[in-house]
């Protein structure tokens, strides 16, 4: 009885997600433009579902789970450190968003690689682009699930095969028969949900601890250090600096962010999505960290950092709102997994095979081929969830820096600087990878600052160097951008 | 059609404006108020003095800021027109 109270508010949400994927699928309503419909949704996009799906997609197991485990220990220090996270949304809608929205619209592209490939004109930066997006959305689907699957295991005290098999299925489900615009509205309401699991968490905890100041005095007596901003000296600035680099500018070429760019309706749908989006994830940041440092006075001396957001949950909240709680760290990790999958199956059959092996297709072959990628996929994922590979959670590592050193300079300068090349993007990729991936493997800090903020210096000395070594694009070419 | 590119390039440089005020706000005061001995905080609505401003209210600061720079500065755009290929294949 107790784990039907648990799992009915997760059923109920399935449903309408399920549902919502049948209401959209492109196949269901014979869209004549096939690739346009499953892969970007026809641009349809409004302020509020482009909003919420650029934070949900970002928002994953970590700012859940992992964030608030590390404010556990180290208190209102990392709080600061997450709340740089909060005018990220608008900065990459705001730099990006009008621009790649004009352009994908001329060249009538759907992927970032139909930018890259207009922009460069070189198959080089193509491959590897679509290399990169591979290999670590892959990575980062395997550990997002793997996280859900054991979060659903600790919570339900259901079987971690059970929660891989109901996850996997729903995700793969609406994903596949859903397309682009599914993602992004499913996206929407599991943003929602999210909210709602914060804000239940969040309350219920600050009146068992007795108020606010109650809970700060608490920790004061446990640790006065955990009350300041360096945490008694445990975030260093360097350390801290860093992460304005890391989770802030950094993400302005993060390919499952950019991609939003070349997907809402109008203008208007821009500005307010960068408005509800730093209001949201503002809102989500604060609380879930502020979750974790409350709990040092809730239940202090608990060794694992991971295990504090649920054991928070289980000892505070009655089954039926441990229920609704559940769902939104599920829906955060579910909101990740499904954006890239789609991406990932885009990567292969819009960049990959419409590009370089079957020019010339027809649209119901296109829909058959697109529809089975993305199961194939999603199948993949979940399958290396079960026994994950040592090298994919190695590879995860380097996920989420890897895609910034790879692709945030080629496209903020192939937006917004003329002399941009080939030849620049190229080298730029290219070393950056390198150096971010030998920088973190040999634990090489300089100054002790985090390995991105070389890796970004780097690769824009590199990009430009390299354009200057070769000549700009021809003046016609450059028109379909600047002009 | 330059209008529209000189536009864009002022919403891009107000962008990166808000977001360095943003930064100088968190910085100045966590750092500001929050350096000192933690025996001598105050507190505002129970969180450190320096978490409230640097944190809570620099967060509603900023969302503030940006609503109303994107009232006055950011302008509507036909995306509509750069359309093409509508209803091809």
């Amino acid at each position: 009885m107790e784990k039907i109270k648990l799992i009915l508010p997760l059923l109920i949400y399935l449903g309408i997600t399920l549902y919502i994927a049948y209401y959209n699928s492109p196949r269901r309503k014979k869209s004549k433009n096939f690739t346009n419909e499953y892969f970007i949704g026809n641009r349809s996009m409004g302020g509020f579902v482009l909003a919420m799906t650029v934070i949900a997609t970002y928002t994953g197991a970590s700012s859940f789970l992992g964030g608030p485990g590390v404010a556990y220990k180290l208190g209102l220090g990392w709080v600061l450190l997450a709340s740089i996270q909060i005018p990220t949304a608008f900065l990459t809608l705001g730099i990006l968003g009008k621009k790649l929205a004009i352009i994908s619209r001329k060249i009538d592209g759907i992927t970032i690689n139909d930018f890259l490939r207009a922009r460069y004109q070189n198959k080089w930066v193509v491959i590897m682009s679509s290399i990169a997006i591979l290999l670590f959305f892959m990575a980062y689907m395997v550990v997002q699930v793997i996280g859900g699957a054991r979060l659903f295991e600790v919570l339900t005290g259901l079987d971690y095969t059970v929660g891989l098999i109901i996850f996997g299925f729903s995700i793969i489900f609406y994903t596949v028969f859903g397309g682009f615009k599914t993602v992004a509205i499913t996206d929407a309401i599991q943003g929602v949900i999210m909210l709602i699991s914060s804000i239940i968490l969040f309350y219920v905890l600050k009146e068992a601890g007795g108020g606010m100041r109650n809970i700060m005095k608490t920790i004061y007596e446990i640790d006065p250090n955990l009350l300041t901003p360096s945490s008694g000296g445990a975030i260093t600035k360097p350390f801290i600096m860093s992460f304005w680099v890391l989770v802030g500018i950094g993400l302005l070429g993060l390919p499952q962010t950019t991609i939003r760019c070349m997907g809402f309706k109008d203008s208007r749908s821009l500005h307010r999505a960068m408005v509800i989006g730093t209001f949201v994830v503002g809102f989500l940041m604060i609380m879930m960290h502020l979750i974790g440092v409350m709990g040092i006075a809730i239940i202090p001396n608990e060794q694992l950092g991971d295990k504090v957001i649920p054991i928070l949950a289980i000892r505070n909240l009655s089954p039926i709102l441990l229920g609704v709680f559940i769902g939104g760290p599920l829906a955060a990790i579910m909101s990740t997994v499904d954006s890239l999958l789609i991406q990932t199956s885009s990567t292969i059959v819009k960049d990959i095979y419409m590009n370089y092996v079957a020019i010339d297709i027809d649209q119901k072959k296109l829909s058959r081929i697109s529809l089975f990628t993305t199961l194939i996929m999603g199948i993949l994922v979940f399958a290396l969830a079960f026994h994950p590979p040592e090298f994919i959670v190695w590879l995860n590592l380097f996920a989420l820096g890897g895609l910034e050193a790879v692709f945030m300079w080629p496209i903020l300068l192939g937006l917004y600087w003329k002399k941009a090349n080939s030849t620049g993007a190229l080298l730029s990729m290219g070393i950056s990878l390198l150096v971010y991936v030998s920088m973190t493997l040999l634990k090489i800090n300089i100054f002790g600052m985090h390995q991105i903020v070389p890796t970004i210096v780097i690769g824009g000395i590199t990009f430009i160097i390299g354009s200057y070594l070769d000549k700009s694009s021809p003046k016609e070419h450059l028109e379909l951008f600047f002009g | 059609m330059n209008k529209i590119n000189k536009q864009l390039r002022k919403e891009a440089i107000i962008t990166v404006i808000l977001y360095l005020i943003y930064f100088i706000w968190w910085y100045s005061f966590a750092y500001g108020l929050g350096d000192a001995d933690p025996k001598n905080y105050k507190y505002i609505l129970g969180l450190p003095e320096w978490f409230f401003y640097s944190c809570i209210l620099g967060f509603l600061m900023i969302t503030t800021l940006l609503w109303f720079s994107i009232k006055l500065f950011f302008k509507e755009i036909d995306l509509k027109k750069y359309e093409k290929n509508i209803g091809r294949k």
